[in-house]
């Protein structure tokens, strides 16, 4: 809800020519944006049939097509998008509620956040391609190990991300909430969370796309499925078209996950 | 001679760091009685805000004695009420939600507090903004939705940290002559912090003015005036206002050396 500024009915001449240029505007940007995508398929798609690259290695667009309909057909692509969506989602969920959980409680005591603190910075730098060889020893090459694999990726920044929006809740909002003989949970429950639902939001957005990247680290090695396992098949089998088709389909998977964050974000942004 | 609502007794408070101590306010004694209203001026870091703290119980003291209707401090069933530099109103909130937060948090949602809420909103003309937000609130209004927040739970006594001092100029003195005299008539018994001379005189019945830290009570000045139904405004304009104003400005300035110098 926002407050209604009275316009005229009409608008006037210089008002309806500024709304046309920025329309224009837009729309030109969204043409060029089109046609740089267009012109990049039709250059490789051009150059693999003039023989300027050697398409048994670098592939083709027409190829690609063809290898988007049988699998299709067959059914086999939505399996594998569907695992792969699957343990992604799943791992962002416990990503969202462990580091919420876990943040709150570092806000709660401040003793524990203090002792943990170099440990989570460490894990938040360790390269997590390093622990899944690791995991599959534990875990077994399973689900599991992927999405263990997916969460170890994402949580540790997240855990530290939400903790920072935590702390920097301005301080005379608590104290409002003291001077109105508030407890520590009112305070949580009050002012704390619902002034970082923005903060979270766009944790929210960097955590699936990680999420993403370690369900794939995690189908490279211990996966009999899954767009990550398509991929290293694709490579060992020299079949280039399921590489690259399932490299795209991960580039659309990703830009719609962070879409539909992005439209959440702004049906709830208005309010804090 | 009746009790009064709040006495400070030789009362001192002290804030530690890792570094150092540092003794903000040293043996305070004043008394504020029903319906008065008394300010506090002085240098800044002089322990005004401190002051206030000590008062709703966010602090506890160094040593000393705070009375509250002639109870200790904490076991005294009088309610404070504390309004802030800052409005402090909640964004995600409808200002009618905002409202009730301290019956929410206090858990006194019922329809005798509900209804002096929906009094205070219809009296000060922010009945139909019940249902917008915050940000579609003007400062003065915003100001004004922030003291019926604090006036909902019927306090015996109320807290005011420079609640004007975020307003521009004009606005200010509207909203300080408002609140003045929504104090007033409801008989509330108020402490103010300020930095602006003109308000505290304006508003109050003795004005305590601080020294620089350890803030110290320097002087007591009761403030009277001898026109009929002062207000915060109509005072502005007589003699006496002048002279409570050069009377208290003389003995800052003697704290403000550091300045002058």
């Amino acid at each position: 809800m926002k407050t209604k500024i009275s316009t005229p009915d009409v608008p006037s001449l210089e008002q309806q020519q500024y709304v046309k240029k920025i329309h224009r505007n837009h729309l030109l940007i969204r043409i060029y944006q089109i046609l740089l995508f267009a012109g990049f398929l039709t250059l490789w798609e051009v150059s693999a049939r003039q023989h300027w690259i050697n398409d048994f290695i670098f592939c083709c667009p027409s190829k690609l097509a063809q290898t988007l309909i049988t699998m299709t057909s067959d059914g086999s692509l939505f399996h594998h998008i569907g695992i792969t969506l699957y343990e992604t989602l799943i791992g962002f969920v416990i990503v969202i509620i462990g580091s919420l959980l876990i943040a709150t409680l570092f806000w709660w005591n401040e003793t524990l956040s203090k002792v943990l603190e170099p440990y989570l910075v460490i894990l938040n730098a360790l390269p997590k391609s390093a622990l899944a060889p690791v995991l599959i020893v534990w875990l077994g090459a399973n689900k599991t190990t992927i999405i263990v694999c997916a969460c170890s990726v994402a949580i540790f920044g997240s855990i530290l991300n939400i903790y920072t929006g935590f702390t920097n809740v301005d301080s005379d909002k608590v104290k409002l909430i003291e001077t109105l003989h508030g407890n520590r949970f009112q305070c949580l429950r009050l002012v704390v969370l619902p002034s970082n639902v923005p903060n979270i939001l766009s944790i929210m957005k960097v955590n699936i796309g990680l999420c993403l990247v370690g369900v794939v680290i995690g189908e490279f090695l211990a996966a009999r499925e899954g767009l990550g396992y398509l991929i290293i098949y694709g490579s060992q089998t020299f079949k280039m078209s399921h590489v690259l088709l399932s490299i795209l389909i991960l580039c659309v998977i990703a830009m719609l996950l962070y879409l539909i964050l992005q439209q959440l974000e702004k049906k709830l942004i208005e309010y804090f | 001679m009746e009790t009064p609502l709040l006495e400070f007794f030789n009362v001192n408070y002290t804030y530690h760091t890792i570094s150092c101590e540092t003794l903000s306010l040293k043996d305070i004694s004043f008394k504020l009685y029903k319906n008065e209203f008394i300010s506090f001026v002085g240098p800044s870091g002089c322990g005004k805000t401190t002051l206030l703290n000590l008062v709703a119980g966010l602090l506890p003291i160094t040593s000393g004695q705070i009375l509250l209707k002639g109870n200790s401090g904490t076991n005294s069933d009088a309610n404070i009420g504390y309004m802030l530099q800052k409005d402090h109103l909640l964004e995600w909130r409808t200002i009618y939600k905002n409202l009730t937060l301290g019956l929410e948090i206090q858990k006194k949602l019922d329809s005798y507090h509900l209804s002096i809420i929906d009094e205070l909103l219809k009296t000060y003309g922010l009945w139909d903004f019940r249902h917008a937000y915050p940000r579609q609130l003007s400062g003065g209004m915003r100001q004004r939705a922030a003291l019926i927040r604090t006036l909902a739970l019927s306090p015996d006594i109320l807290l005011l940290d420079e609640p004007f001092s975020a307003l521009d100029y004009q606005t200010r003195l509207n909203v300080s002559d408002d609140i003045g005299s929504i104090i007033k008539e409801k008989g509330i018994s108020t402490l103010l912090v300020t930095h602006d001379l003109a308000e505290a005189i304006s508003m109050s019945d003795r004005v305590i003015v601080l020294t620089k830290r350890p803030g110290t009570i320097k002087t007591i000045v009761p403030i009277t005036f001898s026109i009929a139904n002062r207000t915060p405004k109509s005072v502005r304009n007589t003699p006496e206002f002048n002279q409570y104003y050069n009377k208290i400005w003389e003995a800052l300035y003697d704290e403000n050396e550091d300045f002058n110098s």
